[in-house]
């Protein structure tokens, strides 16, 4: 983990900018923050909680919903918890489902601890190692813009990392209430809140 | 049939509850309902790492619209504990059927420690939880689960008691 490294929450920001019907799942912690940083959307599942389940609820969103494309965008300590959904995620390969992890070697919510990655865990290599075909390693402007298109467009399961600078910023904090996130999320989809 | 083919009226459950996605670790006591599931084409049979997958899983599932079930053993309750906090949190419908280890006839010392705090641990967590231990209780058990998740957007689990599936046999 060395040379160029993006900040996040630019790269939120140009993740999610002119998402079209994009359903994006972030992290709890710092990526919750940053996809709030980046404007409220109804199609906004904020973690507050649920460490190591983003990729999992993104899963049985893009299963739920094959005709959209769904994002889950979390950080590497929370990729790190959930390990082995990339496992099942690698099995399953729902064409519409993207999995990012903004990768800054700590655990920024808790004082910028050390992570896995920042000691050689390679979140590249394990979901190449779980049968993830489509692998995009995010360093700089340019790859992060590539990505940034790709996400609207793809259609075969995505992982990418993308390096980003660990920066404890302030908080920006969504909506809290659980059950109406829930609601609004379906309501936003036309289901029964 | 001398039995109550308790398996597949689960399995019958399912399809009357519209459930389109299983989250399942391997089990040999669901053996059968994972093979219903699986060879069903309208049900999406997810094969999980860790028992708290599913309980992420069957969140998105209802995210998007669809209904979900978990499949577990007794010891895959211990594993969702935290994850259970994001359906409490969201009310989420959550529906589970666990089969039962460590109470009956069991030859594992080691089932015995999880398995038996099974009950008030789920309870403790806001769970509704109904027992099955002879054949024909099971359907009735899995209609009112159904119910209570689909109906009222809660958490409801349905133990299978041991002495339903028999002893595992270690010696061949």
């Amino acid at each position: 983990m060395s040379g160029a490294k993006l900040e996040r929450r630019a790269a939120m920001a140009t993740l999610v900018a002119d998402r079209g019907d994009l359903l994006v799942v972030p992290g709890l912690g710092s990526t919750t923050w940053d996809l709030a940083a980046a404007g409220d959307d109804p199609r906004n599942f904020y973690l507050w909680g649920a460490m190591g389940g983003a990729a999992m609820i993104g899963l049985g969103l893009a299963l739920a919903q094959a005709s959209r494309r769904v994002a889950v965008i979390t950080g590497d300590g929370e990729m790190l918890m959930g390990l082995g959904s990339l496992a099942t995620i690698g099995i399953q390969r729902p064409p519409n489902l993207a999995v990012i992890v903004f990768d800054n070697g700590v655990y920024g919510e808790t004082g910028m601890q050390p992570s896995h990655t920042q000691s050689g865990v390679d979140l590249m290599a394990v979901a190449a190692g779980c049968g993830i075909g489509q692998r995009f390693d995010v360093r700089d402007e340019k790859a992060l813009a590539d990505l940034a298109a790709r996400i609207k467009t793809f259609a075969e399961t995505l992982f990418a990392r993308v390096l980003i600078a660990p920066e404890e910023l302030p908080r920006v904090l969504p909506l809290r209430d659980g059950a109406e996130l829930k609601n609004r999320f379906r309501a936003a989809l036309g289901l029964k809140a | 049939m001398s039995a109550v083919d308790w398996p597949d009226r689960l399995f019958a459950t399912l399809k009357r509850a519209g459930v389109r996605q299983v989250g399942y670790v391997p089990d040999a006591g669901h053996s059968r309902l994972i093979e219903r599931c699986r060879a069903d084409a309208d049900i999406r049979d997810v094969v999980l790492t860790t028992e708290e997958e599913g309980v992420a899983l069957c969140a998105g599932a209802w995210l998007g619209g669809q209904r979900a079930a978990l499949l577990m053993q007794s010891s895959g309750v211990g594993n969702c504990i935290n994850m259970l906090s994001l359906a409490r949190s969201c009310r989420f419908p959550l529906l589970m059927f666990i089969t039962m280890r460590g109470e009956w006839e069991e030859f594992n010392p080691w089932q015995v420690p999880m398995g038996s705090i099974v009950d008030p641990v789920l309870k403790l967590c806001e769970v509704d939880v109904y027992r099955a231990t002879k054949p024909e209780e099971v359907e009735g058990a899995a209609e009112r689960a159904v119910q209570t998740v689909f109906g009222d957007e809660r958490i409801a689990a349905v133990l299978l008691s041991q002495q339903l599936i028999g002893k595992k046999v270690w010696t061949k």
